[in-house]
């Protein structure tokens, strides 16, 4: 009796944690930490991308508009991809859009912006990416949607037609 | 000959941990104990992807600006959450975690007790 209880524990076992381990596989991998509703953004000084004057955050973001903070550079390959969504954007009056340039080489930027239009309203420099830190961003593609000075919704990764259209639903 | 052979050893010794002492600022001090959030398995120190790279550099001016180590955990705590420590703080989340062990050792060290004393009457 006592040898036949013995197989069919091992087996029980092993089926056990082969079905733990095969639904584990289906688990994303990738870990996003929750995000505080409501932060507000940090005072932060940049320089202007055309004419490289200094200008404070408190600047940038006034009043109760809608601001849509994206984090992009020339080197970012998904940044291409979300740029005819922030062109859709940018069609839109009640939403400044504005571009954070991370991390990038002026020339090669200002031919990104030649190739594939501007839709920014204002685009500050990031050359460090301390600014990206202090708002924290995890890389490019990276968006914020900005009211009052506090960040309501936060984007990781390249926008696309759902967010789009999550965001242009939130700005209504 | 093996008066030599220890004193080279020595020798290599204080050399050894001389620069180890050296490399040990604060600053790396306080990198290694940070998580590269983009990375897997990789301290900030020890990664070089863009997001580490921006956090060193932070970190370096942080400390120019006289924060200390605490308030560097605790501002980017505040920006990325618990998960960017690698030491995860006493907070409603991780009491288990912490107490788990010292759980375990109380129950395995009762059970060992209870061995003991019951041989004792055995005997």
């Amino acid at each position: 009796m006592k040898t036949k209880i013995f197989p069919i524990f091992l087996i029980i076992t092993f089926s056990i944690i082969f079905f733990v381990f095969y639904k584990g596989l289906q688990n994303s991998s990738i870990y996003t930490p929750e995000i505080k509703s409501k932060i507000k953004i940090p005072n932060f000084q940049a320089k202007e991308f055309f004419s490289k004057d200094k200008i404070n955050s408190d600047q940038i973001f006034i009043g109760n508009e809608y601001y849509l903070l994206n984090i992009w550079a020339s080197w970012c390959i998904p940044c291409k991809e979300e740029h005819k969504y922030l062109m859709d954007l940018s069609k839109k009056e009640n939403i400044k859009i504005i571009g954070q340039n991370y991390k990038d080489s002026l020339d090669n930027a200002k031919n990104f912006l030649a190739k594939l239009d501007n839709p920014y309203d204002l685009i500050f420099l990031d050359n460090d990416g301390t600014i990206a830190i202090e708002l924290g961003a995890y890389g490019v593609p990276e968006t914020f949607l900005i009211k009052n000075n506090q960040i309501i919704k936060k984007i990781i990764g390249p926008l696309n037609q759902n967010l789009l259209f999550e965001i242009k639903k939130l700005i209504q | 000959m093996n008066i030599l052979k220890f004193l080279i050893s020595i020798i290599f010794l204080i050399n050894f941990f001389s620069s180890d002492l050296k490399a040990r600022n604060l600053e790396t001090e306080i990198t290694k104990n940070l998580r590269c959030l983009i990375c897997q398995g990789q301290s900030v120190y020890d990664s070089d992807s863009e997001f580490a790279n921006s956090i060193k550099i932070l970190v370096e001016k942080k400390l120019d600006d006289g924060f200390n180590e605490k308030q560097i955990y605790d501002y980017l705590k505040d920006k990325y959450g618990d998960w960017i420590l690698y030491d995860p703080g006493f907070t409603k989340n991780t009491y288990f975690l912490w107490l788990l062990p010292i759980l375990m050792f109380l129950f395995g060290g009762a059970i060992i007790l209870r061995k003991v004393i019951l041989k004792k009457k055995k005997l």
